[in-house]
């Protein structure tokens, strides 16, 4: 870890000689992110988590620079099941394919499935919550028990069999001049559409407790419409957890499609995801070819890992009733 | 002197778990053109309820106006629609200036965003016409380097700012009416008195009709015209500020009045309060509401509600009983 050392106790500014401890006290008024940064900080475990996160982004997208596609995806069966080497320095595969290159694409699929899930799963879920939080009555009954049926039916059984159902309906797509597999696409919407549920019942709860406050009464004195007072004044009040819940929502959809990839339902080779890459090695465990989940397999450990770090150094630099400065 | 709003026969009231709520009871009263009105009466008698019920504010369900009408310049504010209600009316033509500056005010929105939305919502100004209004609002209500100060959020103003803030909001798209629902009963008093000169300096200014909900009754002396005397969700008492003062017509006046610590009193006497507890608004009212904690009371007080009735020019009360002989009327 990287990282300056801290003194245990909290640092208190030191004042300058002859500033009387009157002075201390009109330190600048921090803003609201100011003072989350400073907590977050404190936070190493989050700190690392950040780094080892930067790191990983890095790999893959400056990996790829030096790495073009065509070779990760290249298949040459004389060379496959090959030990790390200077050549391949994670080794092949099954047919040949070099896993250091597939790390980096597959790494590339992975963080893109990890945040468009989340996307569309903060999507459904903000408004799903905001909708039930604010109206109340029968609309809330009604998206409460919805979010109550999604809630209830286990996420990998449902994932799995609308992987099996929809895997294949959707052709290939190519963006940015580079083709995607379709079960790119399906996955991203089954896992999103499978884990909203919590952000909406996040979201909910501080619809509730927010719109009862006395500043949205004033705002609504002022004529403010019923959408102003939804997303201007109520959202960006509820913002601290929803963007904790969407950093644990990314490790959660990276987790999610490793499982599916790994039974074989999700994203089709050729196109690589961390998750898929494992799918074929658990038949080699037991014959010591490591290299095949190895890396892989690390990779995912890691960014699950320091993703999770952040949400949880997010959740309490952004906890407004912390009193931590 | 023309009315600008005339209120008749309000009732409101709240279906909770625990019963109904009778907050308003036929409430009926008017305000004119530029005058000054206070609301006075202890805490959960009605007077918020009341303006909120006019401005329609209150959430329903729980809260249901049950009867009544509220004519701001003719138009019935209870039968309006409420996108015209929005859009026409509230921030508009009537503006509020709430209780608790320290949390009215939105925590993630700066000032400046705060009061020019309402500017833009209401007089379709573009960005740049809105920020030059707030900061000439913000430089009306006293608060110094007003074009600094726009993009400051509310946790870095002082609770007397926040009340400023609040006003240059609430008046930003210079409604006709102001309705203040006790706007210093949160700050310490001498915060209160900048406010209140405040008001009465941008009052002035405007030729604003306000309505100054408090339970303070020395602060009325100094500003409002008219006093309205509530208890219970009735109106007991309605005076011109001089009159009230020197004839207090209601028992229930005279109790408040008592209750007022006094600079040219003996400072060892001590403050009269007044016995009892406010009555539980969830008993469907019978008889007089104050009857319990009166003094002159009688056998019809318990029975009978008096009617609000004329005992002078401008001047009703209800109540049976003549305060000044102590017999009934």
């Amino acid at each position: 870890m990287t990282k300056r050392p801290q003194p245990q106790t909290p640092p208190s500014p030191q004042p300058p000689v002859g500033v009387s401890p009157l002075d201390e006290l009109e330190t600048p008024v921090l803003s609201l992110t100011q003072l989350a940064w400073r907590r977050f900080r404190r936070h190493k475990m989050a700190v690392a988590g950040v780094i080892i996160l930067i790191l990983l982004v890095a790999y893959c997208t400056i990996g790829a620079l030096f790495i073009p596609e065509e070779y990760a995806n290249y298949t040459d069966t004389g060379l496959r099941l090959q030990p790390p080497s200077s050549e391949h320095i994670f080794g092949t595969d099954t047919v040949g394919r070099d896993i250091f290159a597939r790390t980096i694409y597959g790494g590339q699929i992975s963080l893109l499935i990890g945040l468009t899930a989340m996307l569309v799963e903060i999507f459904i879920g903000v408004l799903v919550g905001a909708i039930s939080g604010y109206f109340g009555g029968w609309i809330d009954s009604l998206l409460m028990r919805l979010t109550e049926v999604v809630l209830i039916i286990p996420q990998i059984f449902l994932l799995l069999v609308m992987a099996k159902f929809f895997g294949g309906s959707v052709p290939n797509l190519t963006i940015f001049g580079r083709e995607f597999s379709g079960s790119v696409i399906v996955i991203v919407l089954i896992i999103g559409l499978t884990a909203w549920p919590y952000t909406a019942r996040i979201v909910r709860a501080q619809f509730l407790s927010i719109k009862e406050s006395e500043f949205i009464l004033a705002a609504r004195a002022t004529g403010t419409s019923t959408l102003d007072i939804i997303f201007r004044h109520i959202l960006p009040n509820s913002i601290a957890p929803i963007i904790v819940a969407a950093t644990l929502g990314i490790a959660n959809a990276i987790t999610l499609e490793a499982y599916i990839s790994f039974l074989g339902l999700g994203v089709r080779p050729p196109t690589a995801t961390w998750g898929n890459m494992l799918e074929g090695a658990y038949n080699y465990i037991d014959q010591g070819i490591y290299w095949l989940w190895l890396f892989p397999g690390l990779l995912i450990l890691l960014i699950v890992l320091s993703i999770n770090f952040v949400g949880d150094g997010l959740r309490d630099a952004l906890d407004p009733r912390s009193r931590a400065i | 002197m023309s009315v600008i709003l005339e209120v008749k026969d309000l009732v409101t009231r709240f279906d909770t778990p625990e019963g109904t709520v009778y907050a308003v009871n036929g409430v009926s009263f008017h305000l004119n053109e530029g005058e000054t009105l206070a609301v006075v009466g202890e805490s959960g008698c009605g007077k918020s309820v009341t303006m909120m019920s006019i401005l329609r504010l209150l959430p329903m369900p729980p809260a249901k106006i049950l009867s009544g009408s509220a004519k701001y310049r003719g138009q019935d504010l209870l039968q309006l629609p409420e996108d015209v209600l929005e859009h026409n009316i509230r921030g508009r033509e009537i503006g509020i200036v709430f209780q608790d500056p320290m949390t009215s005010l939105n925590p993630v929105l700066s000032i400046g965003y705060q009061i020019t939305e309402s500017l833009k919502y209401h007089l379709n100004m573009n960005e740049q016409q809105a920020r030059q209004r707030a900061i000439e609002m913000l430089e009306r209500v006293g608060i110094s380097d007003p074009a600094r100060r726009l993009s400051d959020y509310p946790h870095q103003f002082s609770g007397g700012m926040r009340q400023r803030a609040m006003i240059a909001m609430a008046l930003a798209c210079a409604p006709s009416l102001l309705i203040a629902d006790e706007p210093t009963t949160a700050l310490d008093v001498t915060i209160q008195a900048q406010i209140v000169e405040l008001m009465i300096h941008l009052r002035e200014q405007a030729n604003l009709s306000l309505i100054w909900i408090t339970h303070d009754l020395g602060v009325v002396a100094g500003l409002a015209e008219r006093v309205l005397v509530m208890y219970a969700g009735y109106i007991v008492e309605e005076a011109s500020v001089d009159e009230l003062y020197d004839h207090p017509a209601h028992p229930y006046t005279l109790a408040l009045l008592a209750a007022l610590p006094r600079i040219d009193k003996r400072r060892s006497q001590r403050l009269k309060s007044i016995p009892g507890a406010p009555p539980n608004l969830l008993v469907k009212p019978h008889g007089c509401p104050f009857a319990p904690r009166c003094e002159l009371a009688f056998d019809r007080c318990h029975i009978e509600n008096p009617p609000l009735g004329a005992i002078a020019a401008g001047h009703s009360s209800a109540c049976w009983v003549d305060v000044n002989t102590g017999r009934p009327q």
